[in-house]
């Protein structure tokens, strides 16, 4: 609407006037974008045709190895990156949406402690992933002797990824009109039966794909796992939580920090299959947004 | 029902109703529940304090802050932070100038000239960028970026193997999604009146968008760019894969350097004892990248809020 008033060609002093400086403006607007969507072509590009020659079975079928690069692969890794989804998940969501619930439906705001709740949510979304692995060194892994185990690095990452969840659960059900509230509380609802039967189903696929989406961060993370354990070669799948561990990210770290060119290739072919798992979440994510999304 | 009907029979019942304990259970499990956010600040700090403190037992705070060698691991042992100052801070400007100016134009190209139709496709592709795992960012930075950089390097030196520059310019392209998402908030957050004001007195769309809308969303952008320097501060895996793992009082952006959380990493891998001197140098770097990061993460959330309370 309003897009389209300068450009109306009006009567009077406006017309005929050369304005050469608009498309350059423009023009170098778009061209940042376009340096952007370029950078994105030729990284994704690189890392295909790099890891390429080695998208083979023996990438999900062998262990890692640090001396033999043609045998080495990363079941080890897609097996961790795996249980890795499952418990970060099992840890967070719970967590997660009941604190959004909490602080869109029951919290007062002018609370002094519910405003520190939201503040201190905002505040850790913004701390570096590497202090998250301090804490979970710190407190998880040494504090609570949970050791540099699965578990560790599983509830670590759910801290990691939980104020994104909180966030994106409270828009989900911010999304939710007042009115369906209001209705349901004015037939006699409690707040809670108001909650459970109409706010949350109405707002369940907006959660959804908050916490997939934050998931899809905690398993391409891998700096908080450096301090946790993950760093040696592992060369058995992890059966129980409290074993060792590793995951696809730091797999790739150990291939890419070798010197010789078969473990890049082979790093090349792994953040493939890194991709891969990530755009798998994030089709799940954007096909479950389409298609449960109400529009109010 | 029937319940109902027949208490209003007897009058309408003003009295406070009877106690739902159940549902204050429930409050106070979702109390509990976010409390969890709470706790975990708290551990953050707890897990940071007492071994930062160790370390200050020994090593003064001053000689910490000014001292110009970081070699904790080797013999001497030197516990001057300021290499890995100098390293954060050379990478961290390369990665704010590569992700202001990109980020900010896309932003106003998204807010106040794609069509719907446009920004709909523009949009997501800026999200799959920041959603690409960093240690893939890393590893596009040493060997696609840096080796492409010493082949055409245009004149002196070129750039060593691990370098500032490449980590800063990849981690540029990565914050880009960060600024831009927030000052494209912001740059809608502004009342469309004020645009329209703008073009009635016959400003041009690009005067519009530089002098009205631009100041106008002034604080949402300034917060865009402290978070966007907080994440630069705080990225580890590309610095830990690109930058190198050489403690190195420069500002030259080509030589190899280590930042304060490419020492943590580093450190953090060897698995130190947790009696040992070593570890608690791997706090106190800690605790600095978190006393910088939550300044200015804190200072970003504050001017947010500033633009909200202003125009919504």
């Amino acid at each position: 609407m309003t897009a389209t008033l300068p450009q109306h060609k009006a009567a009077g002093p406006l017309r005929g006037r050369s304005r050469p400086l608009e498309p350059a403006f423009r023009g170098v607007l778009l061209a940042s974008l376009i340096v952007a969507v370029l950078f994105l072509i030729v990284l994704l590009s690189y890392v295909f045709i790099e890891g390429s020659g080695r998208l083979d079975t023996r990438l999900w079928e062998n262990f890692p190895s640090k001396l033999y690069p043609e045998r080495a692969g990363a079941q080890s890794a897609i097996v961790g990156t795996l249980y890795i989804i499952g418990l970060t998940g099992l840890f967070c969501v719970p967590i997660g949406v009941m604190t959004a619930i909490y602080l869109e439906e029951y919290a007062d705001g002018e609370r002094w402690y519910n405003r520190l709740i939201e503040l201190n949510v905002q505040n850790l979304a913004g701390v570096p992933s590497i202090v998250y692995g301090i804490l979970g060194l710190g407190i998880i892994a040494r504090g609570l002797g949970v050791g540099r185990t699965l578990l560790a690095a599983a509830l670590t990452l759910s801290l990691l990824v939980l104020p994104v969840v909180i966030i994106s659960a409270r828009e989900a059900l911010r999304a939710v009109p007042g009115s369906i509230r209001q209705a349901s509380l004015a037939l006699g609802a409690t707040p809670w039966q108001t909650t459970a039967r109409q706010v949350l189903p109405a707002a369940v696929p907006g959660i959804a794909t908050g916490t997939i989406l934050a998931l899809s961060r905690a398993i391409g993370e891998a700096a908080p796992l450096l301090l946790l354990g993950a760093v040696t070669h592992i060369t058995f799948n992890p059966a129980n939580i409290t074993d060792a561990y590793t995951v696809l990210p730091i797999q790739i770290y150990n291939w890419i920090k070798q010197p010789e060119a078969e473990f890049h290739t082979l790093a090349s072919a792994a953040i493939v299959i890194l991709l891969l798992i990530l755009l798998a979440m994030n089709s799940v994510a954007i096909w479950l947004r389409n298609r449960y999304q109400k529009r109010w | 029902m029937a319940a109902t009907a027949s208490r209003s029979a007897a009058g309408p019942s003003l009295r406070r109703s009877r106690p739902r304990y159940g549902e204050s259970v429930i409050k106070a499990l979702l109390l509990a529940a976010s409390l969890v956010s709470v706790a975990t600040t708290v551990g953050i700090v707890a897990s940071l304090v007492p071994p930062t403190l160790r370390f200050f037992e020994r090593i003064g705070l001053w000689d910490f802050l000014t001292g110009t060698e970081w070699s904790p691991l080797f013999e001497p042992p030197a516990y001057g932070v300021l290499p890995l100052v100098t390293a954060t801070l050379t990478i961290t400007v390369i990665a704010i100038a590569v992700a202001v100016p990109i980020g900010l134009a896309a932003a106003v190209y998204l807010s106040e000239y794609a069509t719907p139709r446009t920004r709909s496709i523009l949009k997501p592709v800026l999200e799959v960028l920041a959603g690409i795992p960093t240690v893939v960012y890393g590893f596009f930075a040493l060997s696609f970026l840096t080796p492409l950089l010493q082949d055409h390097w245009p004149l002196g030196e070129p750039p060593e193997i691990f370098n500032g520059l490449s980590a800063g310019l990849v981690m540029g392209m990565m914050i880009v999604p960060t600024v831009a998402s927030l000052s494209e908030d912001a740059m809608a957050s502004v009342p469309q009146s004020l645009r329209q004001g703008a073009y009635a007195l016959g400003s041009t769309k690009r005067i519009t968008a530089l002098s009205v809308v631009l100041p106008a969303a002034l604080s949402g952008i300034v917060a865009a760019v402290v978070l966007a320097i907080s994440r630069a501060v705080g990225e580890t895996m590309i610095v830990a894969v690109a930058a190198g793992l050489r403690p190195n009082l420069t500002l030259n952006p080509l030589e190899a350097m280590q930042t304060m959380t490419g020492y943590i990493a580093a450190a953090g891998e060897g698995d130190l004892p947790v009696s040992s001197f070593d570890y608690t140098t791997i706090f106190a770097v800690g605790m600095l990248l978190f006393l910088a990061t939550f300044a200015m993460n804190f200072v970003s959330i504050r001017l947010v809020r500033k633009y909200r309370e202003v125009y919504e």
